[in-house]
């Protein structure tokens, strides 16, 4: 399918598939987990980031061929939420709250020790040596520990402006 | 206890008990706390007995609205002619709430209990365990727990060799409040978009996959074990004078205490003594303003409303709130309200999934006339603004994502008035650049 509409041809380099060897085989167990095939989406979508770091919109024409959708429907699923890279990001990536109990707590001066340290300047953008991308997110579910921070999977909480450096100096 | 501090004397831990203890996190420290009994117990009854004993207990929803779990079991149709799903909700996003997480991380096989036996009350065979996409480590637990629960025949085809099937699937959530919300939850399990669904029909008719299904909060379903186990007159014996409130709940408290975590009380408790004793009070030389005791999504309450305030469904209510989730959002006197509630409105209009026109342009509209009040810009028209917008965001949408961004937007209004006289008046420095 995505050959045919036009998905993946965009770019003359070579698309490697994401659905092969071990990949596939997570894709097949999930299957047996829920009744449709379609609801194996959100799964199918966390393979691709962990395989790739993003989603392009080969692997979109990709997922909605091994499920059955259109890859116009997929990627109105991938829009939706929030954890989804749509764009390449850097090696690291970093998610600051700054909603109302953290912001109380000092997150933003959080956010601009982030932005400085790791050279990001500005929300979204990726460091010039391609190490960190630094965003803002709505509440993590931790705001008795102002501020949480998740560095790719790993969440570090009561972060302070002082206790940047540190932190990132264990992400090279 | 009050995780991560140690217990105070005012709290009854129950569900938290073992908070903090690495070793209830495995199989066999459960069972040697316990776990497990109620779930050998659970199999040999009738399903019409476990929902009779959760309704005697006076359980209620511990996922915001607080409705009678048993009342909502027994919604569910009585022959499984078609499959049944639960689902627990594990997407723990309203902000200032953090317990369902330590459930998760600390005592998983409480939750994996607690769903196993409401699955089979329920006659489902099936339970989905929706964890927001950014809770990592609560789902590492969670996955080995349930490898676990399965290799010791706990979950499976055949619990604990009764010849009941139940079967438990993690799903990963990827960043959406919305989520929440129990019909987006089902939709997203499907491969949809988060977008809520309108109601009738209701979840027990159709629910997910269009098959009757039962959804309950993390809190909810870890307190049914403990229910099984002591009997419905021990646990709804746990209340202070209110018969409509039992139990024990956790309180997540935030913001500016000495102490901020997650304590457990008795429904019922004194708001004074989770804020003074538990949590220690206000930081040094400061003093509270306000208080939001359910989570972001209800009315803001003044320190005096909070002060006298007993905290359980029907004590918050009495004083102009909610206990909604019951985190508890603490402010004091540095606190500037008119600039913290611009930052909800921008969390709601973040987080609107878009389908009603009164919630996708009323949170953004919201949004901005914040922050033309607070870039110095402000008029006085600007207050009947905002309420008209908010007056038309309540109860005319298809959830309540709505109605939630108005609750603070009104009672802020309405009790902290001053403060965006000031900015209106030129009285105080702008606090963003003009937009
Ligand atoms: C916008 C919105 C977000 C919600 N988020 C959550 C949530 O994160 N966790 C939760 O348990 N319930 C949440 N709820 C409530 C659920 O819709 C549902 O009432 C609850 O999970 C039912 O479980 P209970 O009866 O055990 O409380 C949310 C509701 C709305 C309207
Ligand atoms: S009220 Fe808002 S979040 Fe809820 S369904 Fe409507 S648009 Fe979506
Ligand atoms: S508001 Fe920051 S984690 Fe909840």
């Amino acid at each position: 399918m995505s050959g045919k509409t036009g998905h993946g041809t965009t770019s003359t380099e070579e698309y490697a598939p994401v659905f092969a060897g071990p990949p596939r085989a997570r894709l097949e167990e999930l299957f047996a987990l829920y009744p449709t095939k379609q609801a194996c989406l959100l799964p199918a979508l966390w393979i691709v980031q962990e395989e790739r770091g993003w989603i392009s919109e080969r692997a979109i024409g990709e997922v909605a061929e091994v499920l059955g959708l259109t890859p116009a429907y997929v990627k109105g699923v991938v829009t939706f939420y929030t954890m989804y890279h749509t764009h390449p990001v850097g090696r690291h990536f970093i998610q600051v709250c700054t909603t109302t109990p953290c912001n109380i707590c000092g997150a933003e001066d959080v956010v601009k020790a982030l932005l400085q340290e790791t050279g990001c300047g500005e929300l979204g953008a990726t460091s010039p040596d391609g190490r960190f991308t630094v965003i803002e997110v709505e509440c993590l579910g931790a705001c008795g520990f102002a501020t949480p921070i998740l560095v790719d999977n790993d969440f570090v909480e009561n972060v302070t402006p002082e206790k940047v450096p540190g932190i990132l100096q264990r992400y090279q | 206890m009050g995780y991560p501090h140690p217990s105070h004397p005012k709290e009854t831990p129950v569900l938290s008990k073992h908070f903090g203890d690495p070793e209830a996190r495995t199989f066999d420290g459960w069972v040697k706390h316990g776990g497990y009994e109620a779930l050998r117990k659970a199999v040999g009854m009738t399903r019409e007995a476990i929902i009779e004993e959760v309704k005697a207990s006076g359980l209620r929803g511990r996922g915001g609205a607080g409705f009678p779990t048993g009342l909502k079991w027994s919604f569910m149709p009585k022959e499984a002619v078609k499959p049944h799903y639960l689902v627990c909700n594990a997407d723990e996003s309203e902000p200032g709430t953090f317990k369902d997480r330590e459930i998760m991380r600390w005592t998983p096989h409480a939750l994996i209990e607690g769903c196993a036996i409401g699955a089979y009350a329920i006659g489902a065979e099936r339970c989905y365990i929706y964890i927001r996409g950014e809770f990592t480590e609560p789902w590492r637990v969670m996955s080995n727990a349930v490898d676990e629960a399965v290799a010791r025949g706990a979950l499976g085809a055949n619990v604990f060799g009764s010849g009941k099937r139940v079967e438990m699937i993690l799903h990963r959530g990827a960043g959406a409040y919305i989520c929440g919300e129990e019909t987006a939850m089902m939709n997203s399990i499907e491969g949809k978009r988060g977008n809520p669904r309108i109601k009738p029909p209701f979840p027990a008719v159709a629910g997910l996959f269009g098959m009757p299904t039962t959804i309950n909060n993390v809190e909810t379903l870890a307190a049914v074990p403990h229910i099984l186990n002591r009997g419905a007159e021990w646990y709804k014996g746990l209340c202070l004078g209110n018969p409509k409130s039992t139990g024990t709940k956790l309180v997540s408290v935030c913001g500016h205490v000495q102490r901020p975590g997650n304590y457990e009380v008795v429904m019922g408790t004194p708001v004074r003594e989770i804020l003074y004793d538990m949590c220690g009070g206000p930081l040094p030389g400061r003093t509270f303003k306000a208080v939001i005791p359910g989570g972001s999504s209800v009315p803001i309450m003044t320190i005096e409303e909070a002060e006298a305030a007993l905290f359980d469904y029907e004590g918050i209510v009495a004083q102009g709130s909610m206990l909604g989730s019951a985190g508890m959002i603490v402010m004091d006197d540095t606190t500037d309200m008119v600039y913290q509630i611009w930052r909800l409105a921008k969390f709601y209009a973040h987080e609107s999934c878009a389908q009603c026109t009164q919630c996708r342009e009323g949170t953004a509209w919201t949004t901005r006339i914040f922050e033309r009040i607070l870039s110095g810009k402000g008029k006085q028209e600007d207050f009947q603004l905002l309420l008209e917008l908010s007056e038309n965001m309540t109860g005319k949408t298809i959830c309540v994502l709505s109605d939630s961004c108005a609750a603070p937007v009104v009672s802020g209004i309405q009790k902290f008035r001053s403060e965006f006289e000031a900015y209106i008046a030129g009285a105080r420095e702008p606090a963003m650049a003009a937009v």
